[in-house]
């Protein structure tokens, strides 16, 4: 029996039946950490002692019998942008350095309710802005598949962290693509869901509109398992929905009798790498030997979603990036003269190239005289890429296609251009603009045998068709 | 000066609203609390941390709509307003610019020459407070304190509709009586929960268009107001007179100096890139939530002074006061429905009360005395237990502590000696001591007699009936 | 480049968005900004004379909470993070 090999399900059954413990996979997971992160830097902050206190007071309340579920004595990885009341979170930047949050957030707190055991918190692409999690103050993480390529990102610790066996599942935030596209770089699966299931609170924002808190797993059950976990009605978010239909395992059937399944030419176009290509049609395939009525069809404005996404992201992040002032938490430059001279030092030195490109980027948007042009049209074109999805949606129960247009590229071939890097997020980016659920799970491998992913993409609120396809077709897959 | 210029005035008003906690968290908003001991992460602009409307925020704010005549937005929205400051934690302050709850009302005031005209109130919007910066005494630098931090306001915008002072503060007060009577607020200049910001240009008497404006701040009271009117009319003209022109821009006025000075700073663009805010969802205003709210509106003073008239027929002069101030008309109708007669009611709050707020420089709001003591006091003058001066004394330490007046009478002693005997024993004895005033008494001087009752009053320690004693003294010496 | 973004621009944003850009960076944002908005004026090929924007993807509306107080003190919590603090307040640059 191999702990980190384990997933959710597994291993908590295998706790429940006494055959380990809470504290022995935690101190098994913990190992891992040790012998491997120097490799990869899944992690910004390990908590030791913090998980195996953990350990053993859920290995207690599973003895007593006061708590199961297949996260109980589970060990988990948290993206950095979690809050965590009394653990460092530093959302991957310089200025939020020291940062300790004085409160948990409510996704967190579900998950510690299901006996969920932390063990620290991933590297990200600072402030979830990047596609490769090179963007990080804390170096970059690299990809346990192949050391010598990106994990993806934002979530790429995360979706490293899950790959390389240094946590049993983890928990990412998807703003354009961040959970669905490092869990395609990674092999692993990765599910964000329809706007507003899991509560925001708690998850420092980068783009409030857009923003979801998800799992990256090992596979498409605890996928369900840890989302049926994470969702809940939250009255401290005013954006939080509430749904009585996010029993997600119920959805673990082997069953596309019928599911009607469209695929978008506009994903199969130009800039495709032809292997990812093939990998998703063959995927389709399975799917559609399985029942599945498959279809290529025109989802109209897919290449305006990327300049409406950047617009709206950049605003919002401009305005939600504006608390990091060096007053009440994180970095505070050390000379300046008066107030605004603090603010710019301390703003311009904590925050890395990435992130202040956005935000001018945004502040412009948004300044005097270029909001219609630029801003509002932006609302009006996500207006119409709405309605373009809710057209394809009265057609097909799922929308499949890549993730991404290509596998992990090499450390350091993504940052030089920026417009290049944002085009890579073409896929998943329209998902967040509608509110949409989707899920990347993994769907073979390159040449150079670097996972591939597929995407589904369901209409709002049916996660359940999205797990039921991807179910199945991980079934059909092995 | 060779030209006649005319002022143009239109006002902001900050109402600061008298809810029970913050318009976006579960904060108290009482006053005088230890700096920071009313704050959370909301609140704080704690990273993750998202805002909740407050349900009585929008319900005062749509009472205020209704009874000052405006359109009540049926489909309202928040807005982010930005700007770097660090009493603004978020470095964003929530608030309403596109779609403010309120739109298109106006109030009647009363003009100098004794006619009326109407303001037009541009629009109503909800927004959050500040936090309060305080100036370190002995070291350069300011402190920050967030209890205020979230307190929810309205800020009513006037149409440019006033044209001296006079006008601003019959407007101002109009809008007072109308947010008291809603209790929506204590409106207190002083304490800043109203605050007016003053828009003011000047222009040439007849002329159509309107001149350039500034932006008047830190009024607080109506003194102030009506000094910074003058003050700023002056500026503007002599600036004209001298051919140069007005800047538009904000200005603080110093009353201590009776001066203003612009507020400017290459810093402070002024740009606040206003745009929806996505943490909080829009405000559907149902017919139901208006016809709720509608149900709910208190009687305001035009129908006050009707009834007043009609149902207890005190003077004119009584209920211009009265109603005045809506504590004073709350005390009056409750201790009149307690039995008291109306005109005696009226009496007390026109005589002593008023007296006692003046010479102690407080409020109607301040009021502490219940409705029920001042009837009980009432009802001891009635049955003449006690005299009035004595009533007086015992309403002067009403006013302090709201004591009550039986229980107070009785155990300072305070009651009239009702005892004849007792009575005529002390007349006899003033008799034997004062042979002169006796004598002039009998040969037809009748101010003798007021100084025998005053001896007889003093003997007493004024705890005689005075009539009583005038007529024994008389029944005695004929 | 069709967007030409100056310097003056530049120095405005920084100002807005209290960024202090170096000489070097200013360089780079110019054209970062300028070749972002060229690629965001593609939305100027759509015509959304007739759209209402779009700012919340979902019809949830009327959120609120009641006006209970559910909060007590929480200063050593919100200090525990301050950069500077003296008498239970955030010590910031002198503001006037």
């Amino acid at each position: 029996m191999n702990i980190t090999d384990m997933t959710a399900v597994q291993l908590s059954a295998a706790i429940k039946e006494g055959k380990t413990t809470a504290v022995e996979a935690v101190e098994a997971v913990l190992a891992r950490i040790e012998e491997e992160d120097k490799k990869y830097n899944c992690y910004v902050t390990v908590d030791r002692e913090g998980a195996v206190a953990q350990a053993k007071k859920v290995q207690a309340q599973i003895e007593a019998g006061t708590l199961q579920g297949p996260l109980a004595g589970v060990p988990v990885a948290l993206k950095d942008n979690l809050c965590t009341e009394g653990l460092l979170t530093t959302c991957s930047s310089k200025i939020l350095y020291n940062f300790v949050p004085t409160y948990t957030a409510e996704a967190v707190k579900n998950l510690t309710r299901a006996g969920a055991v932390i063990l620290g918190k991933t590297n990200m692409d600072e402030f979830a802005m990047g596609s490769t999690t090179e963007t990080s103050a804390y170096g970059p993480t690299r990809n346990p598949r192949n050391p010598e390529h990106v994990p993806g990102g934002s979530s790429g610790g995360s979706a490293a962290a899950v790959a390389a066996g240094e946590c049993i599942y983890a928990i990412g935030s998807d703003t354009g693509g961040s959970i669905r596209q490092p869990a395609s770089y990674c092999g692993v699966v990765g599910m964000k869901p329809t706007y507003g299931t899991v509560s925001r609170y708690g998850l420092i924002a980068y783009g409030s509109s857009l923003d979801q808190i998800g799992p990256l797993t090992k596979d498409v059950t605890d996928c369900a398992a840890v989302l049926e976990a994470l969702s809940s009605h939250d009255e401290r978010d005013s954006t939080s929905i509430a749904r009585d239909d996010t029993d997600f395992t119920s959805a673990l059937t082997e069953d596309v009798e019928g599911l009607r399944i469209g695929i978008p030419n506009d994903y199969l176009g130009e800039g495709l790498d032809a292997e990812v290509k093939e990998a998703v049609l063959r995927a389709a395939e399975v799917l559609e030997k399985k029942g599945a009525l498959v279809e290529r069809f025109d989802l109209s404005l897919v290449d305006y979603a990327i300049p409406a996404y950047y617009t709206i992201a950049a605003a919002e992040a401009s305005s939600n990036l504006e608390r990091f002032d060096g007053i009440k938490y994180g970095y505070r430059a050390k000379e300046y003269a008066g107030l605004h001279n603090m603010y710019k030092k301390s703003r311009s030195e904590g925050f890395g190239e990435e992130v202040k490109r956005r935000i001018m980027l945004g502040s412009f948007v948004l300044s005097s005289g270029y909001y219609d042009a630029y801003y509002l049209k932006a609302l009006k074109v996500k207006a119409l890429i709405k309605k373009a999805f809710d057209e394809a949606f009265a057609k097909y129960d799922i929308i499949l296609g890549p993730v991404a247009p290509t596998t992990a590229p090499k450390l350091g071939e993504s940052l030089t251009d920026p417009i290049q890097m944002y085009l890579g997020d073409i896929y998943t980016i329209a998902v967040n603009l509608a509110g949409l659920p989707g899920i990347s799970i993994p769907c073979g491998q390159d040449g150079k045998g670097l996972p591939i992913g597929l995407q589904m993409i369901g209409d709002c609120f049916q996660e359940k068709k999205l797990i039921r396809a991807a179910y199945t077709y991980e079934q059909g897959a092995v | 000066m060779s030209r006649e210029y005319e002022t143009v005035i239109g006002l902001e008003v900050h109402v600061e609203l008298a809810t029970k906690t913050k318009i976006f968290c579960g904060c108290s908003t009482a006053f005088g609390a230890a700096p920071n001991t009313q704050t959370c992460p909301v609140c704080t602009g704690m990273p993750g941390s998202l805002p909740v409307l407050n349900r009585q925020v929008l319900e005062y704010a749509i009472a205020v709509g209704l009874a000052t005549n405006c359109d009540i937005t049926r489909y309202a929205k928040f807005d982010r307003k930005n700007y770097f400051y660090p009493d603004n934690p978020q470095n964003y302050q929530i608030s309403q610019l596109y779609l403010p709850i309120c739109r298109n009302g106006g109030v009647e005031i009363e003009t100098a020459d004794g006619g009326t005209k109407t303001v037009g109130i541009h629009e109503i919007h909800m927004e959050e407070d500040a936090g309060k910066l305080i100036h370190d005494e002995w070291e350069d630098c300011s402190l920050v304190d967030y209890n205020r931090s979230g307190v929810p306001l309205i800020e009513i915008v006037s149409e440019p509709d006033m044209r001296s002072a006079e006008e601003v503060i019959a407007y101002l007060e109009k809008l007072r009586l109308v947010i008291q009577y809603l209790g929506a607020s204590d409106c207190k200049l002083q304490e800043g929960s109203m605050r007016a910001d003053v828009n003011l240009s000047v222009r040439e008497t007849g002329a159509k268009e309107f001149g350039t404006r500034t932006e008047m701040k830190n009024l607080n009271s109506f003194k102030a107001i009506t000094r910074a009117i003058e003050g700023e009319r002056e500026r503007q003209i002599d600036l004209l007179e001298a051919g140069e022109s007005v800047v538009q821009e904000t200005r603080r006025w110093d009353d201590g100096k009776g001066e203003s000075y612009a507020m400017r700073s290459k810093e402070d663009a002024q740009d606040y890139r206003y745009f929806p805010d996505p943490d909080l969802p829009p405000i559907r205003v149902s017919e139901e939530m208006l016809a709720q709210i509608r149900a709910k509106q208190p009687e305001f003073r035009g129908e006050k002074r009707k009834r007043y008239k009609e149902e207890f027929g005190i003077p004119d002069y009584d209920i211009e006061i009265i109603t005045g101030e809506k504590p004073l008309a709350d005390l009056f109708e409750a201790t009149v429905a307690l039995g008291s007669q109306p005109k005696k009611v009226s009496n007390w709050l026109m005589g002593e009360t008023l007296r006692l707020m003046k010479e102690r420089e407080t409020d109607a709001s301040d009021l502490r005395f219940s409705p029920e003591n001042l009837a009980k006091l009432i009802a001891l003058t009635d049955q003449k237990a006690i005299n009035s001066s004595v009533a007086k004394e015992v309403f002067e330490v009403m006013f302090e502590e709201n004591i009550d007046p039986e229980a107070y009478v009785e155990e300072k002693g305070l009651k009239t000696v009702n005892d004849e005997g007792a009575l005529k024993k002390v007349i006899e004895e003033v008799i034997a001591a004062n042979p002169q005033s006796v004598e002039d008494y009998r040969n037809g001087k009748e101010k003798a007699i007021g100084f025998l009752v005053g001896q007889t009053m003093k003997a007493m320690k004024g705890k005689a009936d005075p009539g009583a004693v005038n007529q024994m003294l008389r029944e005695m010496l004929s | 480049m069709a967007n030409i973004i100056s310097d003056e621009t530049i120095e405005y944003v920084g100002i807005l968005a209290k960024l202090e850009l170096s000489e070097e960076e200013k360089e780079q944002a110019k054209s970062d900004m300028g070749r972002m908005l060229d690629y965001i004026d593609k939305l100027g090929e759509l015509d959304t004379a007739d759209v209402e924007p779009m700012s919340h993807v979902f019809p949830v509306q009327n959120v609120f909470r009641e006006d209970v107080v559910t909060n007590g003190d929480e200063r050593e919590q919100l200090l525990s993070n301050a950069i500077q603090e003296k008498d239970g307040m955030f010590v910031v640059p002198r503001t006037f």
